[in-house]
C-alpha cells in the first residue's frame, strides 16, 4: 500500500513508473511532493510542466495539472501558462539535456525575465532516455555512447549559469540528502520569481555503467562522501574543492517579477 | 451589416483587430519581417483588454507560450514568416496531437532561408501541410484584402476553437502591409465560438474522449479543477501515453477525421464567371487579385474564363473542383511559388482537365498582364 504522500500527490494508477530499478528519478519526485504538500499548497492550482527525456516523464505520474510537452521547451511553454494564469503555481521538472542543451536558451531567458517558474533539474550528467549520450553537465573525460573516447567538452554549472542568467533563487541537492533537498525545494517553490534547484540524481543504467560507477546504492553513497554545502567552500582550498559536489543555497535575492509588472499594467488600463 | 467603424489599415493591423475581436487573450511571438506589425500591435491592445503578450526568445518559445496559454483557458495567437514558421513546427505537430487550439499566422516571403525577408510569396502552402512531421489535420485559410484578414482571422479562431487544433492563417507580404479601407462590423454582428469545456461538476471528465454529439472533446484549462494531463506521445482518453496500437489508430483515425469529415463547414471559397466558364483561373491570396483583373479583361475580350478562388487552402476544396469539371476544360493554377498548390489540383483533377501553372518567386506579384497572356495562350 502506498503511503499517504504517494495516495495524495501521485497517480497511483499510472504505477509502476517507467524507470529502471535503481535510478533515483523516483526519489526527485517523492522530494517534490513532499515539498509542496509541507507548504499547503492548493493542488488545483499546481501545474507541473515537463520536456522529455526520463526525467520529464514524472508529470505524467503527479497528481496535478500537468503538462508533457517537447524536448527542451517546457520552460517556455511554462512561460506561457504562467502569464495567462499567474494563479497557477507553475513549475518545471527537466534534465539536464532538456534544459541546458536543447532548451538552454529558454532557460536563461526565463531566468532573465524573472518570471515565477520553480525548475527542477533532474541532473544525472548523461541522456538516460536516448541511451547514455555525453550531455553538458557529463564531467570531462567520462563516457557516453557518443563520447566513447571520453567527453572532451568542458561541462556546465547549470547553477552558475542560472544565478549568471538572472534567477532569484539557486540551489543544488541531492538525491542522496533528500531532507536538505526537501527544504531547498521549498524554499525554491515559495520563492517570487524564477527559481531553480539543480538536482544530482543517478542513472546507474548509462552512466553508471558507462563509467564503471558500481551499484545504484554505490551511486548514491558517492554523493554522501563528495558533497560539500555552500557554507563550508570558503573554508576550503582549491584542492580539497577539486571534483567535489557544492550543494546547497547560491543564490536568494528579491526582485520583481514579471507576470506582476505584467498584471501591474493591465491594472492601469482597466476602469 | 451593422458597421462600428470604417478605417484604412493594412493587413497585418486587420488581423490583430479579427484576433481581438475574436476574443483573443494571449500573443507570443519573435519579431520578423513581414509579419512584425501583428506583434507590435498585440503588444499595444491586449493588455488595454487584459490580455497578455510576451515576445519570447525565438519562435519555439513563441509557440509553446502560445500552446500553454491556451491551455490555460486564453484564445492565444502567434504570428512568425518563413524561417520561423519552420521553427515553430515541432510544437505545431504537438498542438494537433494534444489538440490545443491556437491561430498561427504566416506572412509569407520571398526565398527559402532569409531569402526576400520584404518581397511578398505564397510558398510556404505545402510547408503549412507537410511542414511537421506525421500524418495531421490541417487548416489554412487565405485571404486576399485587408478586409477578409480580419474576417478570416476570427474563422481562423473559431475553426480552431471548433475542431480543437492549431489554423494557419497564410497571409502573403503584399496582402499583409497593403493599405484599404475595412469596415469593421459592430460585435453582435460577428459569429464568435468558444471551446466547448466540461461540465463543472464533471467527476468522470476524460481530457480525451468525444461525448455523444460532440465533434471533440471538452476541453478543460489549468486551474479549473479538472486534474489532467497532456502530452505529445500517443495517448489513451485519459491523455495518459499508451503504446496501444489499436489505441494509436483510433486516436490518430479521429484527429484526421474531425477534419476530414467536416469538410463542408470547413472549406470556402469564391466563384466569379464561373457559370459558363470552359476556362478557370485558380487563384488565391494577393495572386487571387490580378488573376479577377486578368479574367474581367479575358472576359470583355470574349473568353468564357472564370476564376475559383478558395479561402481555405486546406483541406482543399477537392468536391467544388470536382463539380467543375463537368465544364471546365482548362484550369490555370497562378500561385507566388513554383509549383505547389498546382500539385494539389493536379491530384484533384486526375487529368479530367488540362492542368496549366502560373508561378513566380523572384519577389515580385504576379501581374494581371502575366495572367492575361497565359490565359489567352492556353485558350
Ligand atoms: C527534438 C528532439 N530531439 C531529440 C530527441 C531525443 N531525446 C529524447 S530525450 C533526450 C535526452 C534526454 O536527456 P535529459 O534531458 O538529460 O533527460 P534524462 O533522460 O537523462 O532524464 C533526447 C536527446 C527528442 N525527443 N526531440
Ligand atoms: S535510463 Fe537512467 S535516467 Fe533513465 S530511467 Fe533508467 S536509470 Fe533512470
Amino acid at each position: 500500500m502506498p503511503s499517504q504522500l504517494v495516495r495524495d500527490n501521485l497517480r497511483t494508477n499510472k504505477l509502476p513508473h517507467i524507470w529502471c530499478a535503481g535510478c533515483s528519478n523516483g526519489i526527485a519526485m517523492r522530494a517534490i511532493s513532499q515539498a509542496i504538500e509541507n507548504l499547503g499548497f492548493d493542488k488545483k492550482k499546481v501545474c507541473i510542466v515537463s520536456g522529455i527525456g526520463c526525467s520529464s516523464r514524472t508529470s505524467g505520474y503527479m497528481n496535478y495539472n500537468t503538462l508533457h510537452t517537447t524536448h527542451g521547451r517546457a520552460i517556455a511553454f511554462a512561460t506561457g501558462v504562467k502569464l495567462a494564469n499567474p494563479n497557477l503555481k507553475v513549475m518545471v521538472v527537466t534534465g539536464d539535456g532538456d534544459c541546458s542543451a536543447i532548451g538552454g536558451n529558454h532557460l536563461i531567458h526565463a531566468a532573465r525575465r524573472n518570471i515565477d517558474i520553480t525548475t527542477i533539474v533532474f541532473n544525472n550528467n548523461i541522456y538516460g532516455m536516448t541511451g547514455g549520450q555525453f550531455s553538458p553537465t557529463t564531467p570531462m573525460e567520462n563516457y557516453g555512447t557518443t563520447a566513447p573516447y571520453g567527453n572532451m567538452e568542458k561541462p556546465f554549472d547549470i547553477c552558475n549559469l542560472a544565478a549568471a542568467a538572472g534567477a532569484t533563487y539557486v540551489a543544488r541537492g541531492t538525491t542522496y540528502h533528500v531532507n536538505p533537498l526537501v527544504k531547498l525545494l521549498e524554499k525554491a517553490m515559495i520563492k517570487k520569481g524564477f527559481a531553480l534547484v539543480d538536482v544530482m540524481s543517478t542513472c546507474p543504467t548509462y552512466y553508471g555503467r558507462k563509467n564503471k560507477k558500481g551499484t545504484p546504492a554505490k551511486m548514491l553513497k558517492y554523493f554522501k562522501d563528495n558533497t560539500i554545502d555552500t557554507k563550508r567552500v570558503e573554508k576550503l582550498s582549491k584542492e580539497q574543492l577539486e571534483n567535489k559536489i557544492i550543494i546547497g543555497e547560491f543564490k536568494n535575492t528579491d526582485e520583481l517579477e514579471f507576470t506582476d509588472k505584467y498584471l501591474e499594467l493591465i491594472k492601469g488600463w482597466e476602469g | 451589416m451593422k458597421v462600428k467603424q470604417i478605417k484604412l489599415m493594412q493587413g497585418n493591423e486587420a488581423c490583430v483587430e479579427g484576433a481581438l475581436a475574436a476574443g483573443m487573450k494571449f500573443f507570443g511571438g519573435y519579431p520578423i519581417t513581414p509579419s512584425t506589425e501583428i506583434s507590435e500591435i498585440s503588444a499595444l491592445k491586449l493588455p488595454r483588454v487584459g490580455g497578455k503578450f510576451i515576445q519570447m526568445e525565438d519562435e519555439i518559445a513563441g509557440i509553446a507560450a502560445t500552446i500553454g496559454a491556451s491551455l490555460t483557458g486564453l484564445k492565444s495567437m502567434t504570428a512568425t514568416s518563413g524561417p520561423g514558421f519552420s521553427l515553430k513546427q515541432e510544437n505545431i505537430g504537438y498542438a494537433m496531437l494534444a489538440e490545443i487550439p491556437c491561430v498561427i499566422v504566416d506572412v509569407q516571403r520571398g526565398g527559402p532561408s532569409t531569402g526576400m525577408p520584404t518581397a511578398p510569396s505564397q510558398s510556404d502552402i505545402m510547408q503549412a501541410k507537410w511542414g511537421t512531421h506525421g500524418d495531421h489535420p490541417v487548416i489554412a485559410l487565405s485571404p486576399n484584402s485587408v478586409s477578409e484578414t480580419f474576417h478570416l482571422t476570427i474563422r481562423a479562431f473559431n475553426l480552431a476553437e471548433k475542431y480543437r487544433t492549431p489554423v494557419f492563417l497564410m497571409l502573403d507580404e503584399v496582402v499583409a502591409h497593403m493599405r484599404e479601407k475595412i469596415e469593421i462590423p459592430v460585435a453582435s454582428e460577428l459569429e464568435i465560438f468558444d471551446r466547448v469545456r466540461p461540465e463543472e461538476n464533471d467527476t468522470k471528465y476524460m481530457a480525451y474522449k468525444v461525448p455523444a454529439n460532440h465533434l471533440v472533446p471538452p476541453m478543460a484549462s489549468f486551474g479549473d479543477g479538472f486534474d489532467f494531463h497532456v502530452t505529445g506521445l500517443m495517448h489513451d482518453e485519459f491523455g495518459f501515453p499508451s503504446n496501444d496500437t489499436d489505441n494509436a489508430e483510433k486516436l490518430m483515425n479521429r484527429i484526421m477525421n474531425k477534419v476530414n469529415d467536416n469538410i463542408n463547414d470547413i472549406v470556402d471559397y469564391e466563384e466569379s464567371f464561373i457559370k459558363d466558364a470552359t476556362t478557370i483561373v485558380l487563384a488565391y491570396g494577393i495572386t487571387a487579385r490580378s488573376a479577377i483583373n486578368a479574367v474581367k479583361t479575358a472576359r470583355e475580350r470574349g473568353h468564357k474564363v472564370g476564376l475559383f478562388r478558395p479561402t481555405t487552402i486546406w483541406p482543399s476544396p477537392e468536391k467544388q473542383i470536382k463539380k467543375l469539371l463537368k465544364n471546365v476544360k482548362k484550369i490555370i493554377v497562378a500561385e507566388l511559388n513554383l509549383g505547389q498548390y498546382v500539385l494539389e489540383i493536379e491530384r484533384i483533377v486526375a487529368g479530367q482537365a488540362e492542368v496549366f501553372f502560373l508561378g513566380k518567386a523572384n519577389g515580385e506579384i504576379i501581374t494581371p498582364t502575366e495572367i492575361l497572356t497565359k490565359i489567352e495562350e492556353v485558350i
